[in-house]
């Protein structure tokens, strides 16, 4: 799927590149977010990590002039890696709503900060500088296609880490803790420990696709870290459900189609386009989209 | 000195408008088990419902407390209102999924209000200073306060009164306190938790709008007011213990005194203040001041 992706580029036009340069940043986060959300977790404030991964970028762009994409993307996932690490100690111990709020706590306090910071540009942000690729230099149309193969470079990668780490131990007791905490750990197995992993594992996912973001963007500014940013990461992975890692991108993808033509169409309905449609897959289809496709499979099969 | 009495006002205003919205909210987290993400549109409808009143009420010529219970009034007959609708019309539908999906149920209903809204006042901002400006000043000290400050700090009170007063000694009062021990042994006892489920909803909703009403003189209502208010409210409500009356008291009174401190002494950290203090709340007492830790049920 990411090579046929890959291999497509060259003949789309570039707002389509870019639209899904962008959908494709934002999709690592919501993988995030699915890694979470099969433990029975909801973060309301992963736009932390995405914001930490963004600002990273950035400000070693700006402080060191090393400008080479791939070393920056990895120290932005690194940079929100170790602070997911650090709150993961106090997040571990909460779940359901007050897992939410503090982590939406977290990630206001960082807002709070970044507004009020001079030196980082206060709420205007400031620009990223364009990358280099192992010292090639594109520019323009060049630019963006390279950066919208190395996010689905990342893309591929992180969804195969993503898969194994679904399918080892720690990934498959995700569904044991969500269903009976006690009892899993009656097995021997701390919670708090792959709750904490889990925390980890989304925060470097989420700096990733934040540091993805600020050089496709160009631009970073601390409504990154606002708790509606987050909002719509949530949004994200309730549409495409947390079925499978496949629907991280689609959804991410579906919902980047959807706010650009929500932007010609109809400016001012926004919004309202937005809750309608997450309230509709909420009621209908509690699974996320990506049921739609598995029971379409599963009807298919019994067919044949 | 000076500073230390402006801190205090400064505080007890601002605490005031905390309290009142976030006593809704803790209400119908309380008994529902909802953390509601759209009462920030209760507010938002509250002070765009006050703002429309305001315009009425001075084209009218009318007596200013006359005015402001007018403009009270319909601001909370809106939140009734809406409750009502989204109570009846929708929650009813989502109850006994998980708490994080009625969650995200009510910020879906957040985000088409905030078009809802758009829609019905359109994009430009409203000012409704004037019961602000009529109700005057009062100079303690060398301390100018208006007295719609005051105001707001007795209307904060008289709501935690009567709220109060409304648990401790009425019919309903009980009932409720029975519902949000138990739901379901309530229900068993004949308590018609539906009921009790809607009335508590509309309460919280007025609360929320009356909040947006006493707001909008203080503020410009214009867009996107509801999206700060509403994170606000959630840090009261967590340092507080969700659900929790006194909470909601405690946590406004904290939120309140630290924000102005810190806008006085430290203006760099005061968005930084609020969340600072939730989370350190947070992590000694994770379910808030006033609630005890849960026992783990197998």
């Amino acid at each position: 799927m990411f090579l046929i992706a890959a291999a497509a580029a060259p003949a789309l036009p570039d707002w389509i590149v870019s639209l899904a340069t962008i959908a494709f940043a934002n999709a690592l986060v919501v993988l995030g977010l699915i890694v979470m959300w099969r433990a029975g977790l909801v973060s309301f404030g992963q736009a932390l990590y995405y914001c930490i991964g963004a600002y990273t970028v950035a400000l070693v762009a700006r402080r060191t002039g090393f400008t080479d994409a791939i070393g920056l993307i990895i120290l932005g996932g690194m940079a929100a890696g170790l602070v997911a690490a650090v709150v993961g100690f106090l997040l571990a111990r909460y779940r359901e709503i007050f897992f939410a709020m503090l982590s939406l706590a977290l990630s206001m306090i960082l807002y709070g900060v970044l507004v009020k910071s001079e030196s980082l540009g206060s709420t205007d942000g400031f620009s990223v500088s364009p990358p280099t690729f192992l010292g090639y230099a594109p520019h323009g149309d060049a630019l963006g296609r390279a950066l919208y193969w190395l996010t689905l470079g990342f893309g591929a990668i992180a969804a195969v880490f993503v898969g194994g780490y679904f399918r080892s131990l720690a990934g498959s007791l995700a569904t044991a803790i969500r269903d009976n905490e006690i009892r899993v750990e009656f097995l021997g197995v701390s919670v708090t420990g792959i709750v904490h992993l889990k925390v980890i594992v989304s925060g470097v996912l989420g700096g990733l696709g934040g540091a993805l973001a600020a050089l496709a963007i160009g631009h970073v500014d601390p409504n990154m870290a606002y708790w509606t940013t987050s909002g719509s990461f949530v949004f994200v992975t309730i549409l495409a459900g947390a079925g499978s890692i496949a629907a991280a991108f689609v959804g991410s993808l579906c919902f980047e189609a959807l706010r650009s033509l929500a932007a010609d169409v109809m400016p001012d309905l926004w919004q309202m386009t937005l809750g309608t449609a997450l309230l509709l897959t909420i009621l209908f289809l509690p699974e996320g989209l990506g049921s739609v496709v598995a029971r379409l499979r599963r009807r298919g099969g019994a067919a044949t | 000195m000076l500073t230390a009495l402006a801190i205090t006002t400064d505080g007890l205003v601002y605490a005031a408008y905390l309290f009142i919205v976030a006593i809704g909210l803790t209400l119908i987290f309380g008994v529902m088990k909802i953390l509601n993400v759209a009462h920030g549109s209760f507010y938002a409808f509250g002070a765009y419902g006050a703002a429309t009143a305001v315009g009425i009420y001075v084209d009218g010529d009318v007596n200013a407390a006359l005015g402001f219970l007018f403009m009270i009034s319909f601001a909370m007959a809106i939140g009734v209102v809406m409750g009502v609708i989204l109570e009846r019309g929708l929650l009813r539908l989502v109850y006994g999924r998980d708490e994080v999906v009625v969650v995200l149920v009510t910020y879906a209903v957040f985000l088409i209000l905030e078009d809802v809204i758009r829609l019905i006042w359109g994009a430009q901002s409203y000012p409704a200073f004037q019961p602000m400006v009529s109700a005057g000043n009062v100079e303690i000290g060398e301390l100018v306060l208006s007295n719609y400050d005051l105001v707001l700090v007795a209307i904060a009170a008289i709501v935690a009164a009567l709220a109060w007063w409304a648990l401790k000694f009425t019919r309903y009062g009980k009932l409720l306190t029975t519902v949000i021990y138990d739901r379901e042994t309530a229900a068993a006892f004949g308590i018609n938790v539906t009921l009790v489920y809607t009335v508590t909803f509309v309460i919280g909703a007025a609360l929320g709008a009356l909040g947006g009403a006493v707001m909008a003189p203080k503020i410009s209502v214009t867009l996107g007011i509801g999206v700060e208010v509403i994170v606000l409210a959630f840090a009261v409500v967590a340092i507080g213990g969700m659900g929790s009356i006194e909470g909601a008291l405690v946590g406004a009174l904290i939120v309140g005194l630290c924000r102005a401190a810190a806008v006085h002494l430290a203006p760099q950290i005061e968005l930084f203040v609020i969340y600072g203090v939730m989370a350190l709340v947070l992590v000694v007492r994770p379910y808030g001041l006033f609630v005890r830790a849960q026992p783990r049920k197998i």
